[in-house]
């Protein structure tokens, strides 16, 4: 998927993440801070970019700001950064690009 | 398509939660309500649409709920939000959907139609998901019969929404809820009629425990299966209020395993306590051995 | 080597002379001599003891580089106490100081430089935070910080492990000879039970109040016999951030299903009966737990024959309605409890060794039947952390928690089982503060586990139709929901040591990595 725009998902409540996104230089530069860095960094990053990789994103600047969300909320965060970034409002691949 | 086993399941409390709040819909299974009510309606902030649609998508597809109903919220017909609203529902496999604003029994046959659809285009079992109505006005109140026999194959049932329908009825909340009386009477006498389920409005004011404990009385005594409830505190009221009394459990049992033993023996009389029994009193006494489980006071053995 | 609970003191923390953990009461009956202080004849019946300034106090107490000075924490994060002392210390360049405080928290950051700085050299206290938290956990501080429970402070000053060379002890009054009050003034903090210990033990004790009475400020919670020095100030703490208004009962659904557990939990054990004894943490839930207990007790006719602790405005409560005989207090945290404790007959002020000392003759901890507490953590040795967070980093106080955890018959830990995405039923925590064995019940808000070790508990609690689970069970279920955390990158470095009660090592923290 081609973003367009940059675009911004989540809130900076407990247990959720903010994911902002924009059009990139050519690759995914991914920076992420989190609550709880040391435990869940690694795993944070993973989700990250396994949902970006199932949208077919692989040229965008992503920054996480992670209030201790659980994995299935980051990629409903990411998702709906990189839909808007997109411009797509409806019929989404709900069960192929979009999964758990 | 055979009947869906969970159309009668036992609704005495469908909690609404925001679709779009991670901290909300991570774990309110925990609190025991029968069902919960994902809503990206009301609660969703009309840009926010779509996050609450992603989110319900992997809380669906990734969080177990431990068996309490998944039924969402959708929007209105009247929005340009519903048609994606069914789409990610069906995808994420709810349990059931819920009409804002019904008012006629087109519309529920317009969601149902696309509930359909989008079984077929996420390879859902047809039939798994179901369908309720909110009835939030005058006019849905006069067609709730109708409504309630638009889809017999996945109505769940008719619930009152007392927001909207006490403005359209120039009232406003009072205690005692003679200013729902009408529409909470004819709702039940549709929902009885047509064989559905049939549900009480939210209580908003969670400092009023007792104002909230007395609606509930009401809506027991009145008839009603179950109440849509805006809080976990309200749980336990509700329950509490719709558990059989042991009188009620111990009569029940009665006339179910009389009616066991007639369809046994063969015999074609149907009698407890050596007075014949109308058929009619067994569903309602298989629904008090339901409840009385499910409330976790049943010590019997039926 | 490992100790009783496993866990690996290094052994250069042995050859400083610290003994592993043997598990609880493995001191029990030991003997011990306490180590008086060094004090200074006043027979001249005109000198007087006030100095204009904490400044002057402090060169008149022979404060020098290397000693140990002490403090209270009565006044919670509205303390201005210790930023006063330590400014005024390093403003005379005395330098190498270890502050041994009975706690330490988020008002005392300035601190943090002082650590940074060199100044500050050795930290001995129950509670560390802030940036005190982030600096020692980073390696800043030349020793080890010494983490103690509030019983295991006493043990330590009584015994000499700890030499207090000079006490400075706020007090909301004083007179001018020395007689301090918890009660009165500007900084009304109802007790000062904490600071008892270091006006009989320090050498030199300073009493800084902002507010001088008259004499003789009856009856004294600091006798002017033990004080050398007071100093009058303008203002000693903040009274808003020192005592809350009434804490406010917990409206979280979460919270509220968790406290109404515990009282059930209580209610099916042989303990619960008329006249048991009772303590909880200031948690929200543990806080909860006495909404919900007061209908049963109303119900069978029970009355609860003490409550001790820190005091909150629950337990004043059940006082006023005649549901408890008498209240023991070692700190108040709200207004209710400090009116209380000055009014009720029934209240009265304790020491901290009164209150939980595990090395005198018997603590009021010893008689506890029930206590309810927290936890930051709990693996499924029912080892508990109240000290690091999930990011390794100091954050939080073992307070008297090691201590009722021990002295309790029936102790509950109720936390939720996880906190945003932090297990807090996990399998090994960060740091033990409180052993497991002194844990016999667990409550979440995904179900109760009773430790193995109390399976008489397990079936009075079935018995009541409470379901349990096992604390594997709820640990598995915590990494399904937020997923296995990573090991934390901790360096070899031990930078703070926690001492069981009886001053053997339970637990080291090391430093985190950048």
């Amino acid at each position: 998927m081609k973003l367009t725009t940059p675009a911004i998902a989540g809130t900076l409540e407990s247990s959720d993440a903010q994911v902002t996104i924009e059009p990139g230089d050519g690759t995914i530069d991914l920076s992420i801070h989190s609550t709880v860095m040391a435990q869940y960094g690694r795993q944070i990053r993973e989700t990250v970019l396994e949902t970006m990789e199932r949208l077919g994103v692989n040229d965008a600047r992503v920054s996480v700001n992670d209030r201790g969300a659980l994995d299935c909320t980051i990629r409903a965060r990411v998702e709906c950064a990189v839909f808007r970034a997109c411009g797509q409002t409806e019929n989404f691949p709900w069960g192929e690009a979009i999964r758990s | 398509m055979t009947a869906n086993p969970n159309l009668k399941r036992l609704r005495r409390t469908m909690m609404f939660l925001p679709a779009q709040k991670p901290s909300l819909i991570k774990d309110a299974y925990i609190y025991g309500a029968d069902s919960l009510m994902f809503d990206l309606e009301d609660a969703v902030a009309e840009n926010q649409k779509d996050a609450a649609r992603f989110s319900l998508y992997h809380a669906l597809t990734t969080i177990n709920y431990r068996g309490c109903e998944k039924i969402v919220r959708i929007n209105g017909l009247d929005t340009p939000h519903w048609k994606e609203d069914i789409r990610v529902s069906v995808a994420a496999g709810c349990d059931g959907i819920r009409i804002p604003k019904c008012e006629h029994a087109s519309d529920v046959r317009t969601v149902v139609e696309h509930i359909e659809r989008a079984e077929h285009e996420f390879r859902r079992p047809e039939g798994s998901t179901l369908v309720m109505s909110a009835l939030e006005s005058p006019l849905g109140i006069l067609n709730a019969y109708e409504i309630c026999l638009a889809c017999p194959e996945r109505m769940i049932g008719v619930a009152i929404s007392g927001g909207d329908f006490r403005k359209c009825m120039q009232t406003s909340y009072q205690p005692g809820g003679i200013e729902m009386l009408a529409g909470r009477g004819q709702m039940l006498l549709a929902a009885r009629a047509a064989g559905v389920q049939c549900f009480d409005t939210v209580f908003t004011n969670l400092n009023d425990v007792e104002g909230f404990r007395a609606e509930v009385i009401q809506n027991k005594q009145m008839g009603f299966d179950g109440k849509s409830i805006i809080s976990p505190k309200q749980i336990a009221v509700v329950h509490e209020v719709f558990t059989p009394t042991e009188k009620e459990i111990l009569a029940a049992e009665k006339i179910v395993r009389a009616y066991r033993e007639m369809e046994t023996s063969g015999v074609g009389v149907f009698t407890v306590d050596g007075k014949m029994i109308d058929i009619a009193f067994v569903p309602g006494a298989e629904r008090t051995i339901a409840l009385a489980k499910a409330s976790g006071v049943y010590e019997g053995d039926l | 080597m490992k100790n009783k609970i496993g866990r690996e003191i290094p052994q250069e923390i042995l050859d400083m002379g610290f003994e592993p953990y043997q598990g609880e009461g493995a001191k029990d009956g030991c003997e011990y001599q306490k180590k008086g202080p060094r004090v200074r004849a006043y027979e001249k019946p005109f000198e007087s003891k006030l100095v204009p300034s904490i400044r002057e106090a402090i060169v008149k107490s022979g404060l020098k580089d290397g000693m140990t000075i002490s403090f209270h924490h009565h006044f919670r994060d509205g303390d201005y106490v210790v930023n006063m002392v330590m400014a005024e210390i390093v403003a005379l360049g005395i330098k190498d100081i270890t502050i041994a405080a009975s706690s330490l928290g988020s008002a005392h950051d300035p601190v943090a430089d002082y650590i940074e700085q060199g100044i500050v050299t050795g930290l001995q206290t129950s509670g560390i935070r802030g940036r005190m938290g982030e600096v020692v956990s980073h390696g800043k501080l030349k020793t080890p910080a010494i983490l103690r429970s509030h019983g295991g402070r006493i043990r330590a000053v009584e015994s000499g492990e700890v030499h207090i060379d000079v006490a400075f002890i706020g007090a909301p009054t004083s007179d001018c000879y020395g007689n301090a009050r918890g009660k009165g003034g500007k900084s009304d903090c109802g007790v000062l039970s904490y600071a008892m210990v270091d006006a009989k033990y320090a050498d030199k004790v300073v009493v800084i109040t902002d507010t001088l009475v008259d004499f003789p400020n009856f009856p004294p919670s600091i006798e002017a016999v033990d004080v050398d020095y007071v100093v009058v100030v303008d203002e000693i703490g903040n009274p808003k951030k020192i005592a809350s208004a009434a804490a406010r009962m917990t409206q979280d659904p979460r919270d509220l299903m968790m406290a109404e557990m515990c009282a059930k939990v209580m209610a099916a054990t042989e303990y619960f009966k008329d006249g048991f004894s009772f303590q909880t943490g200031a948690g929200g839930p543990s806080l909860a737990a006495n909404r919900f207990l007061e209908p049963m007790l109303v119900e069978k006719g029970y009355k609860i024959s003490w409550i001790i602790g820190g005091i909150t405005s629950p337990a004043v409560d059940l006082l006023n309605k005649g549901l408890v005989g008498t209240i023991v207090d070692a700190q108040d945290f709200d207004v209710p409890s400090l009116q209380s404790v000055h009014n009720h007959p029934r209240h009265f002020e304790i020491s901290t060794s009164q209150y939980c000392n595990p090395a005198n003759k018997g603590a009021f901890v010893n008689k506890l039947d029930f206590v309810i507490l927290a936890a930051l953590e709990i693996d499924t040795d029912f080892n508990v952390n109240v000290i690091t967070g999930s990011d390794g980093v100091l954050r939080g106080a073992p307070g008297g928690h090691p201590d009722a955890a021990a002295g309790a018959k029936c102790t509950i830990i109720v936390t939720p089982l996880v906190r945003g995405r932090m297990a807090t039923v996990c399998e090994h925590v960060v740091t033990v503060t409180t052993p497991g064995e002194c844990v016999d019940v667990l409550v979440t808000d995904y179900g109760v586990a009773v430790n193995p070790r109390r399976a008489d508990l397990k079936a009075q609690i079935e018995a009541a139709g409470i379901k349990t689970t096992t604390i594997e069970e709820l640990q598995k279920q915590a990494y399904a929901i937020v997923g296995t955390p990573d090991p934390l990158p901790f360096e070899e470095r031990v930078v703070a040591i926690m001492e069981a009660r009886d001053g053997s090592v339970l637990d080291v923290v090391r430093q985190i990595r950048d």
